[in-house]
């Protein structure tokens, strides 16, 4: 609650010099955009990684023009090795799950946006945050310089299973100093956001302004508040299980090397160690990790569908609780990845109904969300299509979490394009559809200017329809034994679906071509867009509430404001509209108050 | 631009659909006599998870459609019985529906990996390594002699590192880069790795198991129709991964005899 005593430790004055008002800054605005601007560069450089790969899956021989100079050991030619191949395979999930879906809806707008919606200056701890930015990028210059050594990065996966990243060079190219850069650059970002988490947790629970009590949190506080609890248990576990892979590396230990291994007919110096404890470790985490992407863009959905349905939500407290269940049951699911891992076969069992019952939270947030566009009045415009997008997405990638929740089916779906597309489908896209619906909401406030819609709205039907012609054909793919992490299909039985993959490849690219209407769009708006009014989504909260658009640097000016009502007071009757603003003391006649 | 949006999710929705309903890409026919559990297994929640996934998006498609053309003066409805509604549907449809998905699933689980192997079932050994996979018979005498890890030489051909000078029960082993076994009767497949994690899979077989460095993992099953197929490595293990893979041959009784006596002629 309000206490003058927090608001002290934060305080902070506007920087003078270009260095700390732009680089080194302490404001959280800044440090969100940061992030914003880390995930932009992240994402693109992902998705170019995942059109090589497309290329290549649909046509293996195809000379790329210009690849070599990507890498001359890894494209002669032009024409991509099968190492090459898994290099780049490894560097687009990491770079995507760390870079973009963790950094993007959690960091960038969590950063930006969670100080102002509850009410407050700045977060507790600026210099940590400033921190946590700066070893996140760290942590991606290093992840990005592994392209530079001899022989390449990690071709491990994201996942990087032992002992096959623990065993080093001999195991093949990448497999030395990569996994060594690719194990400093993820335990640099862990810190980075437990820096983070723990700047949201205490912001979230010491920094909320006079009457902000914890239901009247908007949606996506709540969200950012949950995923930081997350984080930090998740994190907490990722960077230690990354340092004992760099030991394994440096330091002769065998952490996750089980004794007696032979490579290239040679006795590996390595004994006693675990394979089954990497996995444990990186799921542990690795599970968590899915609802870390997904819950902050579900609070983002949320706080965007409800100003567009100009309605509160069916629920407040049930949604909340719902978000509670996923982070609570991400815990005991995590073993669901491992079902044919050579784990006891009774923990399959034990891990597959905490995975069934996961489906129970999640369908009850998606009916909300359902329950809640029923009735209302509907408006339709480029976040509100995101934000929609979104639940069509979810669902879609959500019943594909029916099968692979149980054992029985997994022996057949394990490891192959079924996995692929489910995960896309459900954390990847559905995330990113919150990225760009909180990135056309909030545009206006973190820069003063409208995006362009026609251009939005563009961009929305190519990437919707692209994005369902990409991922949906995966579950095809998977459910006809289409293994992943293949760089060619020598198989008899797979190779009559190389057809497929091209189609696949083509909507990859006329997808990704569509980002860069986003990409203008964005920059384009950023200098030249149409002024924008302090709320012109005729929405709420208390980041609607700021004296100027953009906010001043601590945000609410001279008085910090008090909140006087729920955050989603739409359908009242009020002196400005269909809305009460949690900060404006007018009295109206509420729908729904659950505070 | 609603409306158009309610149709697209719609159209989305049906068409991805139809390729499941037509089975346009089905993995290969399952020749186990265990598959057919998982494969039923598969229909049940094909059909559970489509009709959920059909009914959610045309739901999501209608509200789109209606509640996005309203007048000014309408007012805010609420969902029959509000958010309780959603919580009992939540709990009761989904709930019952995965309890019993996952409740029954137990079953196809159990038949794979609860139920010991026969005691009479065929013990043929399979090693994986970077990027190929081989097996091991015992010969007459029924047992597999000790594998020295230290003496695997891929040069001399010597894939599980037996010493046949000192160990007796080595002497008579039958190793092959290609996996036979005889029809209708029960194989005991004894799995270990020489190098990093592979994976043993036989989508034919519906049979998916991960080789775990240090772990000697076993399974069992019976085949039951004659013919080739692919055994595959769903494990990445290196940049050979994509093509570590060997055939599986399915044999009646008096060709599996045969073959098995050519194999140890040429040893």
């Amino acid at each position: 609650m309000h206490d003058m005593s927090s608001h002290e430790v934060q305080h902070h004055a506007p920087p003078t010099s270009f260095i700390r008002t732009h680089v080194f800054s302490l404001d959280h605005k800044v440090i969100g955009k940061q992030y914003y601007g880390l995930a932009l560069l992240a994402v693109f450089i992902g998705m170019f990684l995942s059109w090589l790969m497309r290329l290549h899956l649909g046509w293996t021989n195809l000379a790329i023009p210009g690849l070599h100079f990507l890498s001359a050991n890894g494209a002669p030619g032009n024409v991509m090795t099968p190492e090459y191949y898994l290099q780049l395979m490894t560097m687009h999930g990491t770079i995507m799950v760390f870079f973009v879906l963790t950094t993007a809806p959690f960091a960038a707008f969590g950063n930006y946006f969670l100080p102002i919606q509850v009410g407050a200056e700045d977060m507790p701890f600026p210099h940590f945050n400033m921190m946590s930015f700066w070893v996140t990028f760290a942590g991606f210059l290093v992840l990005m310089s592994s392209f530079f050594t001899s022989d390449g990065p990690t071709l491990g996966g994201w996942t990087q299973y032992a002992p096959l990243s623990a065993i080093g060079a001999v195991a093949g190219p990448g497999q030395g100093l990569g996994v060594v850069l690719w194990a400093c650059s993820i335990g640099l970002f862990c810190v980075g956001q437990l820096l983070g988490s723990l700047n949201f947790i205490t912001t979230t629970l010491d920094m909320r302004t006079k009457g902000m009590s914890m239901w009247r949190l908007p949606l996506t506080v709540w969200g950012w508040f949950i995923t930081s609890v997350m984080g930090l248990t998740a994190f907490a576990v990722l960077m230690p299980a990354c340092i004992l892979l760099i030991l394994d590396h440096v330091a002769g230990t065998s952490f996750f090397v089980a004794s007696n291994l032979v490579l290239n007919d040679q006795l590996q110096p390595h004994s006693g160690g675990s394979t089954l404890l990497w996995q444990h470790l990186f799921w542990f985490f690795g599970h968590p990790e899915v609802y870390i992407a997904i819950v902050p863009g579900m609070g983002i959905v949320s706080h965007v569908l409800l100003a567009n349905l100009r309605r509160p939500l069916l629920s407040h407290r049930v949604l909340i609780y719902s978000m509670g269940a996923l982070a609570v049951l991400s815990y005991m699911v995590y073993g669901h990845h491992m079902f044919v891992s050579g784990m006891n076969p009774v923990s399959s069992l034990a891990f597959s109904f905490p995975t069934l019952i996961i489906t129970i939270p999640s369908t009850i947030i998606v009916l909300i969300w359902m329950g809640s566009i029923y009735g209302s009045k509907l408006r339709i415009n480029t976040p509100s299509l995101f934000a929609l997008g979104f639940v069509s997405m979810f669902i879609s990638g959500g019943v594909s979490g029916f099968f692979l929740a149980q054992p029985s089916i997994d022996i057949m779906l394990h490891a192959t394009y079924f996995v692929v597309g489910h995960f896309h489908l459900v954390m990847a896209v559905a995330a990113i559809f919150g990225i760009f619906a909180g990135t056309y909401f909030w545009f206006p406030k973190m820069f003063g200017r409208m995006m362009n819609d026609t251009l939005g709205k563009v961009h929305f039907w190519l990437t919707f329809v692209g994005a369902y012609c990409i991922f949906m054909p995966f579950h095809y793919l998977g459910i006809a034994g289409n293994v992943r992490r293949y760089q060619a299909f020598v198989d008899d039985y797979i190779q009559p679906l190389i057809p497929l993959h091209r189609f696949i490849t083509v909507a990859a690219i006329l997808t990704g071509l569509a980002q860069f209407i986003f990409l203008y769009n964005l920059i384009h708006s950023r200098f030249w867009g149409k002024p924008a009014t302090d709320n012109p989504w005729e929405a709420t909260s208390l980041e609607w509430s700021t004296p100027t658009t953009p906010p001043p640097h601590n945000n609410f000016g001279d008085k910090l404001p008090e909140v006087f009502h729920d955050p989603y007071q739409y359908g009242v009757e009020s002196s400005v509209g269909d809305y009460v603003m949690q900060a404006s003391p007018e009295k109206v006649k509420t729908v729904n108050e659950e505070a | 631009m609603a409306k158009f949006f309610a149709i697209t999710i719609i159209v989305i929705a049906i068409a991805s659909a139809i390729p499941i309903v037509r089975h346009t890409w089905d993995p290969p026919a399952n020749i186990s006599t265990h598959g057919g559990l998982i494969d039923e297994q598969t229909s049940e929640t094909m059909a559970e998870a489509g009709i959920s996934f059909l009914i959610s998006q045309i739901l999501l498609a209608l509200f789109i459609w209606k509640f996005s053309s309203f007048r000014p003066g309408d007012k805010i409805k609420t969902f029959p019985g509000g958010a309780k509604t959603m919580v009992w549907a939540g709990f009761l449809l989904v709930g019952t529906e995965v309890l019993a998905l996952g409740i029954f699933g137990v079953k196809a689980w159990a038949d794979v990996y609860f139920i010991p192997p026969a005691v009479d079932a065929i013990p043929v050994q399979v090693q994986a390594g970077q990027f190929a996979f081989y097996f091991r018979y015992p010969g007459p005498d029924g047992k597999f002699g000790p594998a020295h890890p230290e003496l695997i030489n891929e040069g001399t051909q010597n894939f599980f590192g037996l010493d046949t000078d000192h160990d007796a029960d080595s002497k008579d082993d039958i190793v092959t880069a290609e996996m036979a076994i005889p029809i209708n009767k029960e194989i005991h497949l004894l799995m270990h790795t020489k190098d990093l994690g592979h994976s043993f899979y036989v989508p034919a077989l519906r049979v998916h198991q991960d080789f775990v460095p240090g772990l000697d993992l076993s399974l069992h099953f019976t085949a039951t129709k004659v013919g080739k197929y692919e055994i595959v490595c769903s494990q990445l293990c290196g940049l050979g991964h994509y093509n570590m893979k060997a055939y599986l041959e399915v044999m009646s009784q008096e060709d599996y005899d045969s073959w098995l006596k050519k194999q140890a002629a040429l040893q």
